[in-house]
């Protein structure tokens, strides 16, 4: 177990707290950087949509984790990041200004949204957001001058600085990496300053933060504006990575897929953003494979059992007409969602830190070190 | 001309009066303690005045300048802090984090600066952990510095209520009940703060206490409160005294 001596208020502010820090993320670093020589085309594929992924559930926490205002209507921000591209480059708009335009009309416009929600709060807050949402999706598909309605919108090759970068290529990747990486250092950056603390003060006890001296009507549509900032320039990414764009791909689903992404990942640290969009992008080729391999499996284990050609055979059709059910996979979610709210509300990276805790206390470790415990002097509180 | 000055405040809900044209001034350097059996208005003034609830009438005044109608957040701005009765700490934060927050009213940096983390955001941040560290030394706090405040005692979390308060560098301060849920060594480390708060920081304090011995050692002055009016106004032992003030605390 490692003791940290402060001795200055350096060790406070500082983003890695001791040096193994910057062994084990560089390694993490050196990793990234050889990965698209190393891994599949298939798996580089998938790598670039956890960071995409990523980059807004990092968006999410700021909103959601750090300042309490929950959002089902993500993906409408995505949206109209992914759209602004796709419009703009219609006119031969160079990548780094319409990148950063998507991502500043995109901010606007969650300031937009931002001052409506100041009145609501917990689940009325989910229903703005979701109705916005709707509203976004329905602008998309009737809007037929700008996003070509329902058809959707093609994505031109990446050209940066006259170079083109296909969505498949190395640089591409590099470039979501980058984009992840500045995202997760600038909301650090901002988490250890003035706005990051007043975010958190107004999620924890808004009179507090008021009496503190906190304008929370205006930290909230900051955080609103922030958030949506970020996964506008996300949806350039993901706009890019499509090279196809249409209204439907921006669906309720979505924002709920970037809800689990937090959710799942851990809503108290940035860390829970990465680690849910690992988890959320290879949900995926585990469900198809659950799909295309379980009926045969499972009608091979009834044989196995002693059921007849005929029996296993009807098994094997009935498992496979429940595999590809509609809706399975918003069924698989849900439960998904249900248990990790149940039994790691923490999140996966607070197992994580549950067994790195287990082996630096080894063997003094107890699981009441993380039980929730009631909380008794939390009464009539003025909100 | 007085430092802060309330003028026939008035809170009704309803057709209940909960402040009822209350009038008061506190002197620079005072600490003036406010008094009065459960439900007499004592906390909802200080609501009115940290303008969680905005008056029905009357005006209020700090520095020669009205504050009725400043936002809520203006009045820490302008050197007002308070402390809640029910504890209101950012709970699932650290104790730093906690008395950091108090210091947002000298933040001066700029959105764009922070998310760069550039030099001057880097000082002032360094500003403000000194200052902390001043209220932390000034209350003992220093054994509980990175601790998260959901798992500590309630004895501790008052005082650190009080630290946060203290971190915005405050001018006025409103102690709302500091000694309640206190055992009797911790209200009396409470009253030397309060006296210090007085004498060596030169803050004026406001306070609403029901524990009369910490009244008696720490008050200049006393008002005592009952059904939102003002029964007596004066040293601890004259308003102890008042046949009125007895009368509301005894029945008559």
């Amino acid at each position: 177990m490692r003791f940290l001596f402060k001795t200055d208020y350096e060790d406070d502010i500082k983003l890695f707290p001791h040096s193994g820090y910057y062994f084990s993320y560089g390694i993490l670093f050196a990793l990234l950087l050889v990965a698209p020589y190393v891994l599949s085309s298939y798996l580089m594929s998938q790598l670039v949509f956890v960071c995409i992924y990523a980059i807004v559930g990092v968006a999410l926490l700021i909103l959601t984790g750090f300042t309490g205002q929950a959002s089902l209507g993500h993906a409408a921000f995505l949206a109209i990041g992914a759209y602004t591209a796709a419009y703009l480059q219609k006119y031969n708009v160079p990548f780094p200004v319409y990148f950063l335009a998507g991502g500043l009309f995109t901010g606007i416009i969650g300031a937009m949204v931002g001052f409506p929600a100041l009145r609501l709060t917990g689940i009325y807050l989910v229903i703005a957001t979701i109705s916005f949402a709707l509203i976004v999706e329905e602008i998309l598909a009737r809007w037929e001058s700008v996003t070509n309605g329902n058809e959707g919108m093609r994505v031109k090759t990446l050209s940066l600085l006259g170079v083109p970068v296909p969505r498949d290529s190395p640089g591409f990747y590099f470039l979501c990496l980058a984009v992840l990486v500045l995202t997760i250092v600038g909301t650090l950056n901002l988490l250890r300053s003035p706005t990051g603390r007043a975010f958190v003060a107004i999620r924890d006890s808004e009179t507090a933060a008021r009496s503190m001296g906190v304008n929370v009507a205006l930290y909230k549509v900051k955080s609103f504006a922030i958030s949506a900032a970020i996964t506008g320039f996300a949806g350039v990414l993901f706009a890019h990575k499509l090279s196809f764009i249409s209204p439907e791909m921006f669906t309720l689903q979505l924002s709920i897929e970037f809800i689990i992404v937090i959710l799942i990942g851990g809503t108290f640290s940035l860390h829970g953003a990465v680690l849910g969009a690992i988890f959320i992008v290879m949900i995926d080729p585990f469900l198809t494979y659950l799909k295309d391999d379980m009926p045969g499996i499972i009608a091979g284990v009834a044989a196995a059992f002693g059921a007849g050609k005929e029996r296993a055979a009807s098994i094997q059709s009935s498992v496979a007409a429940f595999a590809s059910l509609n809706g399975l996979k918003g069924a698989i979610y849900g439960v998904i969602i249900m248990l990790f709210v149940l039994f790691e509300p923490l999140g996966i990276y607070g197992r994580w830190l549950k067994i790195k805790l287990f082996f630096q206390l080894f063997p003094l470790y107890k699981r009441a070190t993380f039980k929730r415990q009631k909380i008794y002097v939390k009464s009539e509180r003025n909100r | 001309m007085s430092y802060f000055r309330a003028e026939n405040l008035s809170l009704h809900f309803g057709g209940l009066k909960a402040v009822d044209s209350v009038s008061f001034a506190v002197e620079k350097g005072e600490i003036l303690s406010i008094i009065g059996p459960n439900g007499a208005g004592k906390s909802s003034i200080f609501n009115l005045i940290s303008r969680i609830y905005r008056p029905t009438s009357g005006r209020i005044f700090f520095e020669d300048q009205d504050i009725t109608e400043q936002p809520p957040y203006d009045i820490a701005k302008l050197g007002i802090a308070r402390t809640f009765q029910n504890i209101e700490l950012f709970e699932n934060a650290s104790v730093l984090a906690n008395l950091l927050v108090g210091r947002h009213r000298h933040s001066t940096t700029q959105l764009w600066q922070e998310f760069l983390f550039l030099p001057s955001v880097r000082a002032n941040e360094k500003v403000h952990r000194r200052r902390v560290e001043q209220v932390i030394e000034f209350l003992d706090l220093e054994s509980y510095r990175d601790k998260l405040i959901s798992g500590l005692p309630y004895g501790v979390r008052k005082v650190i209520e009080l630290a946060r308060a203290l971190c915005s560098e405050p001018k006025l301060i409103l102690l709302d009940e500091p000694s309640s849920g206190l055992n009797v060594e911790e209200t009396d480390d409470m009253s030397f703060w309060i006296r210090d708060l007085k004498n060596d920081l030169g803050i004026t304090v406001l306070m609403v206490e029901h524990d009369m011995s910490l009244v008696n050692r720490v008050s200049d002055r006393v008002i005592a409160l009952n059904y939102g009016r003002v029964l007596a106004m004066g040293s601890p032992s004259e308003v102890q005294q008042h046949p009125d003030v007895v009368a509301a605390y005894l029945g008559a």
